[in-house]
């Protein structure tokens, strides 16, 4: 029934390399989506990009930043960061539409790496990450942004990324956990708030203090103002401790959330077996 | 594997809280044939294929699938085995063609021989004009061909099909059963569940019927049918007065005595020769003037099998009246 010698598929080769295949494999698959539904990176853009506009043309000028400044250099890496935050929501709605239409399933029943399926999740999700990214620096080039170029520029590119390699772990774990695609929906509702209670908008300064306080230590304000420093733009800085130590934390807060939800989302995975 | 079974399962056991969901569960499934596993929702047919096609873990007993234990040497075992689950479990939104070069990458046949497999497959499955169009578009039975065509990718020797014409319309699930039917032909085994007494009655050579965790009866469809006897002739009157008559001319041919159903005017019996059975009851009923609406001889389904076995029908929960367990493990033949 079949031209092909499908008895001996080739193992030939060892665990770690099928792992990198598996895992290239499910990459592909990833951004085949994107490429056949480019309007996906669309939506998941236009909230970011009317942000912006809103922030930047409708509310720009009635905004100030605490020891003056330029607010498009406030706001532009906020929205950078505000993003990469985002991201969770979609790593976790399409992590559990694969689980319950039962994509998840049949990967697992075929002889391949089963931790390339999340490993795969995560790469795909990073690349999409750098496509969004580059597109709203342009957008912000575009609206008058200057950042400094240089190592500096490719150093806060890397801790906005860094953020969301940290958040693909809570993605997953969530995705697992959820019952639905709906829920997974419901996410925003829940991520919206916690963005707003943050440097990503308005200095922590100039709300009540205790909302200060918390704003200030919102992991996602450690990188936005890591990111400003390194874009060479340091505005709306403030002088708590946390504030003054925004490169040390913007590195800690995703390293400790990584701790946090990696073994979480692995062991939500195994227990698929279970 | 030796003895000629492509599927064995000793005393599974698979517990969920408190509930067991599969209770000491046994299988053997021979080489080459298309094995049924009936049962009502929550019987515990899907836990069984999650087990043996290698996605959970038993919590007792054992299983081999193609010679290999499930739980021991599961990689091997998914390299032997193809999966089509109640879900079409292909990616939406890629295009047939990209689904299945994809599942032929990773089932590490590499790049060239995927393409050439996925070439092969659309056409086998007819679906070699929809191939470049995505699967969102497709109508169920042809999804559930990609699906199958997806499961079949390494040829494997056994093939789990969960309920693989659920929401289908009847040409789709023909369809279906079509392409089952050619797989088998080229010596796949396949281990098949269903809720569609007719899908397992045409298609399986044998049937375990699970109820409660459990395998209640094992035999071939006929054997099956012959627990609750043999033909029937059935005989509907067309007014209350013809029922005595009816009966009466009935017991001249059946064995044993006529069951009469007051409300449907109804009244059927067990007979063996069948023709003479018919034609005698007719005679009668003609000469004795009673006016029939109906009269006819019918084989028992397997919904008669199923509310036998288990003292409930297929749609129950398993929370049903259901009979004495161990009454009806005896009526089963060894």
């Amino acid at each position: 029934m079949s031209t092909l010698d499908l008895a001996t598929p080739p193992r030939e080769h060892g665990r770690l390399y099928w792992l990198l295949a598996d895992c290239a494999n499910i990459v592909r698959r990833g951004l085949t989506h994107y490429q056949r539904q480019p309007v996906n990176i669309a939506w998941q853009l236009g909230f970011p990009i009317l942000s912006v506009l809103l922030y930047g043309y409708v509310f720009g000028s009635a905004m100030t930043v605490p020891g003056g400044g330029d607010y498009k250099d406030f706001l532009m890496p906020g929205m950078f960061t505000m993003t990469m935050a985002f991201g969770f929501i979609n790593t976790a709605t399409l992590v559990v539409h694969d689980s319950t239409k039962g994509v998840i399933d049949r990967f697992r029943s075929m002889p391949m790496t089963s931790s390339a399926v999340v490993a795969g999740r995560g790469v795909t999700d990073l690349v999409v990450a750098c496509a969004e990214l580059t597109i709203l620096m342009l957008t912000a080039l575009a609206m008058g942004w200057r950042p400094d170029g240089g190592w500096g520029f490719l150093a806060a590119f890397g801790l906005l990324l860094w953020l969301r390699f940290a958040l693909i772990w809570l993605g997953v774990w969530l995705g697992l956990l959820v019952p639905n695609p709906e829920a997974a929906g419901g996410l925003f509702a829940v991520a919206f708030p916690l963005t707003m209670i943050s440097s990503i908008f308005v200095a922590p300064q100039l709300m009540p203090d205790w909302l200060g306080w918390v704003a200030a230590w919102n992991p996602i304000s450690s990188t936005a103002a890591a990111a400003r420093d390194l874009f060479g733009t340091p505005v709306g800085g403030g002088d708590s401790w946390v504030e003054q130590h925004a490169l040390l934390m913007s590195c800690t807060w995703p390293l400790a959330l990584t701790l946090l939800f990696l073994p979480l989302a692995v062991r939500r995975f195994q227990r698929l077996s279970k | 594997m030796g003895d000629g079974h492509a599927v064995r399962a000793e005393g599974l056991v698979k517990r969920y809280g408190g509930k067991h969901a599969l209770d000491g569960f046994d299988l053997a499934v021979r080489e080459g044939t298309v094995h049924g596993l009936l049962g009502p929702n929550g019987a515990g047919k899907t836990t069984a294929v999650r087990i043996l096609s290698t996605l959970i873990r038993p919590d007792g007993g054992r299983a081999e699938v193609a010679g290999l234990d499930v739980t021991r040497q599961a990689r091997e075992v998914r390299a032997r085995i193809g999966l089509t689950g109640q879900y079409a479990a292909v990616d939406e939104v890629l295009t047939g063609r990209q689904n299945l070069e994809m599942f032929g990458r990773l089932f590490h046949l590499g790049g060239r021989r995927a393409r050439s497999r996925a070439v092969e497959l659309l056409a086998r499955f007819d679906l070699t004009d929809a191939g470049d169009r995505g699967v969102g578009k497709y109508s169920g039975g042809m999804r559930r061909r990609l699906d199958l065509a997806a499961s079949m990718i390494l040829a494997p020797s056994v093939l789990f099909l969960d309920e693989p014409t659920t929401g289908l319309d009847p040409r789709s699930r023909g369809e279906v059963w079509d392409s089952v039917r050619a797989l088998v032909a080229s010596g796949t085994t396949v281990l098949l569940t269903t809720q569609y007494l007719e899908e397992a009655d045409k298609l399986a050579s044998r049937i375990t019927v699970l109820d409660q965790g459990r395998a209640i009866a094992d035999d071939t469809p006929d054997g099956l049918k012959n627990l609750v006897g043999g033909d029937r002739i059935e005989v509907v009157a067309a007014e209350r007065a013809g029922i005595p008559r009816a009966v009466e001319a009935v017991a001249r041919v059946c064995d044993g005595a006529p069951e009469v159903d007051e409300e449907a005017l109804r009244v059927h019996a067990p007979v063996t020769d069948r023709v003479r059975a018919l034609t005698e009851v007719a005679r009668a009923l003609q000469d004795g003037g009673v006016a029939v609406e109906d009269i006819g001889l019918r084989r028992p389904s397997l919904d008669d099998v199923f509310l036998r076995l288990t003292g409930h029908g297929t749609e129950a929960t398993g929370t049903g009246p259901a009979a004495s367990p161990s009454e009806e493990k005896e009526a089963v033949p060894a």
